[in-house]
């Protein structure tokens, strides 16, 4: 399989922003059964839905603007983890619920601002999914808000959980936010990520305040996703997803 | 009065009430747990509304529902049985009446 490297920026571009929904959506998928209550076990499989409502249409897409005849399950399950191109937040182990939604906040924060921005895009499939998908995700953000307010705020011990939660997820939060060369190229069509930091930041920093949780500072921070290095837990997360099309190529329902 | 009902986590069930369009009534669509009325809401968003089954929610602590006991059905139930004449059907209705 050819890598992303070689795509042209908008199917690069597409391609990213489809594997972040995509392998978010795999591990939220995770929790089906085991959620603490029945009730966020079907929270959570309704927004893992969501996200590879949007992963299918930007993997369509990207296959669409490469034009050598990949479709959206060639680019979901027969690439190699180094050709994915999504950030490391959403690869890293779910943990435990407090990181789980530590990481929603975050990532689902992020998701809002850049939604907003692409629903004003040149491109007019991603500014048709930007209009649907800000929907969803303000949803996905409310969730994970509601969850950390009551955690945060709560016991001694999910007060506790929760700071870990935030800890854990914090140092690859940075990545969200950097400029690569293929968004440059794509001025008017892709949202620079760098310009949503200050309105996430102005989400995201009251919703830890009011529940008595403190921002993290930590001292590194991850690197490299968008460019195909991930840590060593995206390879089992593609395992598991990629197995039954890999030993059944085509195999319908 | 009983105690409100409560799951393994202590948290309180909800009745949850969902209005399919405007001008229906909220219908009764079962219950679920919640820490609070606004995670009820949200429960109630998730489990009930996924097929876009309403534009509007209730929902309310189970505790605070007040039911007829079934010991009461007899005499709650059973003299509206054979009181015909409450129903309107002595009536005869002229011919051209319309819209009834």
């Amino acid at each position: 399989m050819t890598g992303a490297r070689t795509l042209p920026p908008l199917a690069a571009y597409a391609l990213a922003l489809g594997d972040d929904a995509l392998i978010l959506a795999q591990r939220l998928g995770e929790w089906a059964a085991r959620a603490p209550q029945l009730e966020e076990d079907v929270a959570l499989a309704n927004i893992a839905l969501d996200l590879l409502g949007q992963a299918r249409i930007l993997l369509s897409y990207a296959g669409t603007v490469e034009g050598a005849g990949r479709d959206e399950d060639d680019l979901a399950y027969l690439r190699d983890d180094r050709d994915f191109r999504n950030v490391q937040l959403v690869e890293i182990p779910n943990g435990d619920f407090a990181v789980t939604m530590a990481r929603l906040l975050v990532f689902s924060a992020y998701q809002y601002e850049l939604y907003t921005v692409l629903g004003t895009s040149d491109d007019a499939t991603l500014a048709g999914l930007a209009g649907k998908a800000v929907k969803e995700v303000t949803y996905h953000r409310d969730h994970a808000t509601q969850w950390v307010l009551r955690l945060g705020d709560g016991t001694e011990l999910s007060h506790k959980r929760t700071q870990a939660g935030l800890d854990q997820v914090w140092p690859y939060v940075a990545e969200l936010f950097d400029t690569d060369d293929t968004v440059s190229r794509l001025a008017g069509v892709a949202a620079d990520p760098a310009t949503l930091h200050p309105a996430w930041q102005q989400y995201v920093i009251p919703v830890l305040t009011e529940a008595t949780l403190r921002p993290p500072e930590p001292r590194w921070r991850s690197r490299g996703g968008r460019d195909g290095l991930h840590t060593e837990h995206l390879g089992h997360l593609l395992a598991e997803m990629q197995h039954l099309h890999r030993s059944h190529p085509g195999a319908p329902w | 009065m009983s105690e409100p009902a409560t799951n393994r986590t202590g948290q309180p069930l909800w009745e949850v009430f969902v209005r399919a369009r405007r001008g229906l009534s909220h219908q009764h669509v079962g219950s679920l747990h919640a820490p609070d009325a606004a995670m009820a809401l949200r429960n109630a968003r998730d489990v009930y509304t996924r097929r876009g089954e309403g534009v509007s929610i209730w929902v309310v602590p189970s505790a605070a529902i007040v039911a007829n006991s079934p010991d009461e059905k007899d005499p709650f139930f059973d003299p509206a049985l054979d009181k015909v004449y409450r129903h309107p059907t002595f009536y005869d209705v002229p011919e051209g009446a319309k819209h009834l």
